[in-house]
């Protein structure tokens, strides 16, 4: 094996090696050296990750390789590998880095928990996972780390698993995932049976060859095979970027503790779907069917779900559903043929959202668990650190330049306003909307919970003081990109040539590019961007929030009152969880009730088995009244036979 | 010196798995009732002798080579011809390889928990492993049906001595099942016997040309005894009952090995004896695996009983097994013989640890627990591994599989895969629900407050499958490679093409 392959195999095998060793031996080296370790392996991971795949990267030298055959069929190898490129460098550098943070910060958040070791154990093993999943070069490890990292995020919502709320939130992440993972594992499917591979690179090299390929669907129907494939992935997709409409695992699955809310269930494990689709842009480039499918599910989760983030009182909800609201964003992005502009958000994001998560836990630890915003006001006097960094994440999930969200939302907005696909105008106003509701929202968070009087009782708030610098520091160094990282990397992703030859976009939908002339530096995006509305937008709906939650805050409860049937709804999340577990859940049981009841134990049982044995009784029981023993009756049937014999010769002889 | 013994190896090797837990078995029962002290080291002896015998079998092993390897052969019964003949391939070799591990593990399973006719149980147990190996190993029709029916014999008795309450319904609706079924399939060896002049020889009927007619008749007769092992719907009924009665270990027998001896069945004899019989039921076959996964799925969802809902899965995981075999795939059938060994494995450690819950608690109610996981944390950590398995998680056995099967199916046609592959959601669902009634939770019942955790004797079992559910996941490879040449002759059979399609 090659040094650089060894080094980067080093990358995954340090985080694992830190999950195993506290994992296992945890109870022996005691909770210091049960965090020192993990945090050495992904702090290990992250410096090979920027300090040595980064610059390779950069200076071109790619790698596609093979780590171990996993198996063979017939001739056809099924293999563990590596693709590092620029998408794969991008999303190490992310996850490495938000996962160092994330680690740091929990020692401080975790510091009085019994499963403090086990927790270590579990965000190592995700990050294992994660980087598997990104860093692989054939579909089948795509799938393995997709799926692990399904079981990491399973295992830390259930984490304080003698939580009711939280062990069904945690069933119902995985089965919703599960949902999304049917759709994938047939795409998987489908692209076998039609490449006779599972390669990226020899797959997306045979792409175009798709041409006119159908699949039969039923009675003489059958359906192209791109756009088959196309949306079985992106089902898949829908599943772990939390789409509509299976969205509905990720709001409970903030019963997790914070610090994982922030790194799977906001920054990282949540972008798989969109970093998968990107991934893949060669094959969805070729199906703009799917596309507008995708448009459509991705505008219609951007603003659906930033309308919920409205009317939540749970801190943590607010920012969860402001997450579906984001990775709609990206969806969009994606189905508008903007796959930078996706993986360009999913950057800014990871670090904005991580840093408002983080933050939050920050709030929530100060007030011993509380999550409610209703008890909470008036903290920005009490929690400098903490009130300063929310407020910059606060900036850049609004999209206010010149912070990082400002610059990759309003990336994603300009490209979906130049696709032409079927749907384009419906995500164009979708997320157009969500501009303001995205600043709305996020500022009545800021405002209840900085803001007003304090709201806490009088315990609480004598207890107040500042998060230890464990938890902060990870705030400050998440705030430092929040504000950075898009005018930093805004040129390079989105115009230059960073990922060409990763990301592959027909030059017919290339509305990057498209783009391109006009981009004059990023001092002249942020000029233009105040003669276009998304700025205004975002303005209005801080200047709303402050309105109705600072200078006067009678007015939500009046509007509760007023658009009552609205609130209901919201407040409900349009049912679907209603739809879910009365109709699909309950249904299925009430199925399988059936088929068992019915099917099984009455008719298999009752009247195959048991009737066959039972008629097989009735038989005998005839039998033995024939054996009567009498003579008489044995004389009768002697003559009886004798009669029927006598019949028979006498009429054929 | 060391070539000799090779030798001598290669030729009494597989003679020497099959006899060597019958005769410790034996043994046992001559000596137990006057040495009892001795019986369970003797098992425990006979056991691991057993397994150590069959590891050179792998090394031994010619991969590349799809010929019968380390034959035997001995007049048994001149008149009829008869011989005693043996020899393994790379489908029955790893079925080999998982019953002598088995073997072990339910010795160590029986260690303690039995108290009653200590020797009878553990000879029943030796003596059942030796004669399981035997129906992998033969080649002899009549040799095959003796051990197919003898082995029914041990397993009768555990259940119906070592059973619960209900063991007598269970005992006979499983004997006469299996029975039944098997009594058709003597009728068609014979009908086989003439057919080949007279000949048990299994690999001459290979080379029969027998009529659509006959060759359908031979193939549903073989079908009933071997669906009813599998088992398929609508004979599946059995199993259940036979599990929730049956001893953990007998349990774990039935599950991991005896269920396989039907898929078995099918491959060492329905598709090369009558490919065209197989060729013309594979759609028949097909739906009836598909019902099974999905049905299953279903009924399994709503048990109450853990023990029952393991029976249940059981059935969905073999109708994979019997839905890959007859696609006519390459992949798909690679995926059934590699889902049969992984749930020889997952299967075996689910009853392992209702076992380990019930021998504390004494009830397989979901139920009756709740909040394992605090006072069983090692457990629990056991427990999510095999769970995860059941559901097909990649990284274990069980992805493997069901991964392959749905990458054949999709070959063939787009609905198969679609119905297949509702087993993500449905075993997800049916065996985490489980998991969170049982393990999460607060502890509620006073039965679940006084649990202990694992003693290291349970450890050591759950550690061995743990670790055997991971290395088959993470490198199914060896594996794989072990079948490839067997799988692809018995596909491209000269004369005889079974594939569908491509790969």
């Amino acid at each position: 094996m090659p040094s650089s392959t060894a080094l980067y195999l080093a990358i995954p095998l340090a985080c694992l090696l830190g999950s195993l060793i506290t994992g296992l031996l945890g109870s022996r080296l005691g909770n210091k050296w049960s965090h020192r370790i993990p945090i050495l392996g992904v702090g290990v991971a992250f410096a090979l990750s920027a300090g040595f795949a980064l610059p390779r990267v950069l200076k071109g030298l790619w790698l596609n390789t093979t780590l171990y055959t996993w198996g063979h069929v017939a001739h056809v190898p099924l293999v563990i590998g590596f693709l590092i490129d620029p998408l794969t460098v991008t999303m190490m550098v992310v996850v490495t880095f938000v996962s160092l943070m994330v680690h740091i910060y929990t020692i401080g958040y975790m510091k009085d928990d019994p499963g403090y070791r086990r927790f270590f154990s579990y965000i190592s093993l995700f990050t294992f996972a994660m980087l598997m999943l990104v860093m692989a070069n054939n579909f089948l490890q795509l799938f393995f780390g997709w799926e692990a990292v399904g079981l990491v995020s399973y295992l830390l919502i259930g984490f304080w698993y003698t939580r009711e709320s939280a062990i069904f939130a945690n069933l119902k992440a995985f089965l919703v995932n599960r949902v999304g993972d049917f759709g994938f594992v047939l795409g998987i499917a489908a692209i076998f049976s039609v490449f006779h591979s599972l390669d990226y690179a020899t797959v997306f090299a045979h792409a175009h060859e798709l041409g006119a390929r159908v699949f039969p669907i039923a009675g003489g129907v059958s359906w192209r095979a791109i756009t088959v494939i196309c949306i079985l992935l992106f089902i898949g997709a829908m599943g772990k970027s939390a789409q509509m409409p299976l969205h509905v695992w990720l709001p409970d699955s903030m019963e997790g503790p914070t610090p994982i809310s922030a790194l799977i269930h906001a920054a990282t494990m949540v972008t798989a779907g969109i970093f998968m689709v990107a991934r893949m842009s060669p094959l969805f480039e070729l199906s703009p069917v799917a596309r507008s499918v995708i448009l459509v599910v991705g505008g219609s989760t951007a603003f659906f779900m930033a309308l919920l983030a409205l009317v939540q009182t749970d801190i943590k909800r607010v920012i969860a559903y402001s997450t579906l609201s984001q990775l709609g964003y990206m969806t969009v992005a994606l189905g508008a043929s903007a796959y930078a502009a996706a993986i360009f958000h999913l950057v800014t994001h990871a670090f904005f959202k991580a840093l408002l998560f983080l933050a939050a836990g920050s709030v929530i630890i100060a007030l011993h668990h509380e999550q409610d915003m209703r008890k909470m006001g008036g903290l920005r006097r009490y929690m400098p650190v903490t009130f300063v960094t929310t407020w910059i994440g606060a900036l850049a999930l609004a999209g206010i330049p010149p912070l990082a969200g400002f610059f990759s939302k309003d990336a994603i907005i300009d490209a979906v306003s130049r696709s032409t696909l079927p749907g384009a105008d419906y995500a164009f106003a979708t997320v157009l909307a969500g501009v303001f509701l995205t600043a709305f929202y996020t500022f009545r968070m800021v405002f209840m919970v900085f803001y007003g009087e304090p709201r806490m009782d009088a315990h609480a708030r004598h207890h107040l003081h500042e998060s230890p610098w464990v938890v902060t520091m990870p705030l400050v160094l998440l705030a430092i990109p929040s504000v950075l990282a898009g005018m930093v990397l805004m040129r390079p992703l989105l115009f230059g040539p960073f990922f060409s030859g990763s990301i592959f976009v027909l030059p017919a939908d290339n509305a990057l590019a498209r783009m391109a002339p006009h981009f004059h530096g990023v001092m002249a995006f942020i000029g233009a961007s105040f003669v276009s509305p998304p700025l205004y937008l975002a303005l209005s709906g801080m200047a709303m929030a402050w309105y109705m939650y600072i200078y006067r805050p009678t007015i939500p409860a009046l509007l509760v009152k007023r658009l009552h049937g609205v609130y209901e709804i919201l407040c409900h999340k349009y049912g679907f969880d209603e739809i879910y577990i009365d109709g699909f859940a309950a249904g299925a049981r009430a199925l399988g009730r059936f088929l068992w009841k019915i099917g099984d134990i009455q008719l298999i049982d009752g009247v195959m088995v048991n009737g066959t044995a039972r008629m097989i009784g009735r038989l005998a029981r005839l039998g033995r009244r024939l054996q009567s023993g009498y003579i008489y009756h044995y004389a009768f049937a002697v003559i009886l036979g004798l009669f029927v014999l006598m019949t028979f010769f006498l009429h054929h002889i | 010196m060391m070539a000799t013994a090779m030798g001598f190896y290669k030729q009494a090797a597989l003679t020497l798995a099959i006899w060597l837990p019958i005769v410790c078995g034996m043994v046992i029962l001559g000596v137990g009732r006057r040495w009892p002290k001795s019986v369970r080291p003797l098992a425990a002896i006979g056991s691991v002798l057993t397994f150590i015998v069959t590891i050179p079998l792998w090394a031994l092993f010619h991969a590349q080579r799809s010929v019968m390897q380390f034959r035997e052969r001995v007049a048994w019964i001149p008149a009829f011809h008869v011989n005693y003949a043996l020899g393994v391939d790379g489908i029955s070799l790893p079925l080999v390889l998982l019953t002598s591990l088995i073997g072990i593990i339910v010795v160590i399973a029986g260690w303690q928990v039995i108290k009653d006719r200590v020797p009878e149980y553990f000879a029943a147990f030796l003596i059942m492993e030796g004669l399981m190996i035997g129906v992998f190993c033969a080649l002899d029709a009549l040799l095959f049906y003796v051990f197919w029916e003898a082995m029914l014999i041990p397993m009768f008795l555990i259940i119906g001595i070592w059973g619960g309450p209900n063991r007598v319904y269970a005992t006979i609706k499983f004997f006469l099942y299996t029975f039944l079924g098997s009594v058709l399939m003597l009728v068609a060896l014979l009908y086989l016997y003439f057919q080949a002049g007279e000949s048990f020889n299994i690999l001459s009927y290979y080379h029969l040309h027998l009529g659509e007619t006959a060759q359908i008749l031979i193939f549903l007769a073989f079908l009933i005894a071997f669906a009813v092992k599998i088992p398929m719907w609508p004979v599946h009924t059995w199993l259940p009952d036979a599990h929730v009665e049956a001893p953990t270990g007998g349990s774990v027998v039935l599950a991991a090995l005896m269920l396989k001896m039907g898929a078995y069945g099918f491959l060492r004899f329905s598709l090369p004896i009558v490919p065209l019989a197989s060729h013309v039921l594979a759609g028949f076959m097909i739906t009836l695996s598909l019902i099974a996964v999905v049905y299953i799925g279903l009924v399994a969802l709503v048990q109450e009983d853990m023990k029952k809902l393991i029976a249940y899965s059981s059935i969905a995981h073999m109708g994979f097994v019997t839905l890959g075999i007859f696609l006519f795939n390459r992949f798909a059938m690679d995926g059934a013989i590699v889902q049969m060994i992984s749930h020889g494995f997952v299967s075996a450690a689910l009853f392992l640890c209702v076992g380990v819950l019930y021998d504390r608690v004494h009830s397989r109610e979901i139920s009756a627990y709740g909040g394992v996981v605090n006072r069983m944390p090692v457990f629990a950590a056991f427990m999510m591994l095999f769970a995860m398995a059941n559901s097909g998680l990649p990284g274990t056995s069980g992805f493997v599989g069901e991964f392959l099967v749905i990458l054949g199916a999709f070959k063939v046609n787009i609905w198969y895969a679609f119905l297949a592959a509702t087993t993500l959601v449905s075993g997800a669902a049916y065996t985490l629900w489980m998991y969170k009634r049982v393990i999460f939770g607060p502890v509620t019942k006073p039965a679940v407050a006084a649990l202990s955790d694992i003693s290291p004797r349970e450890t050591s079992f759950l550690l061995v499958l743990s670790m055997a559910v991971l290395a088959l996941g993470i490198w199914p490879f060896p594996l794989l490679h072990m079948m490839n040449a067997t799988i692809h002759h018995l596909l491209w059979r000269p004369g005889v093409r079974l594939m569908a399609g491509a790969p």
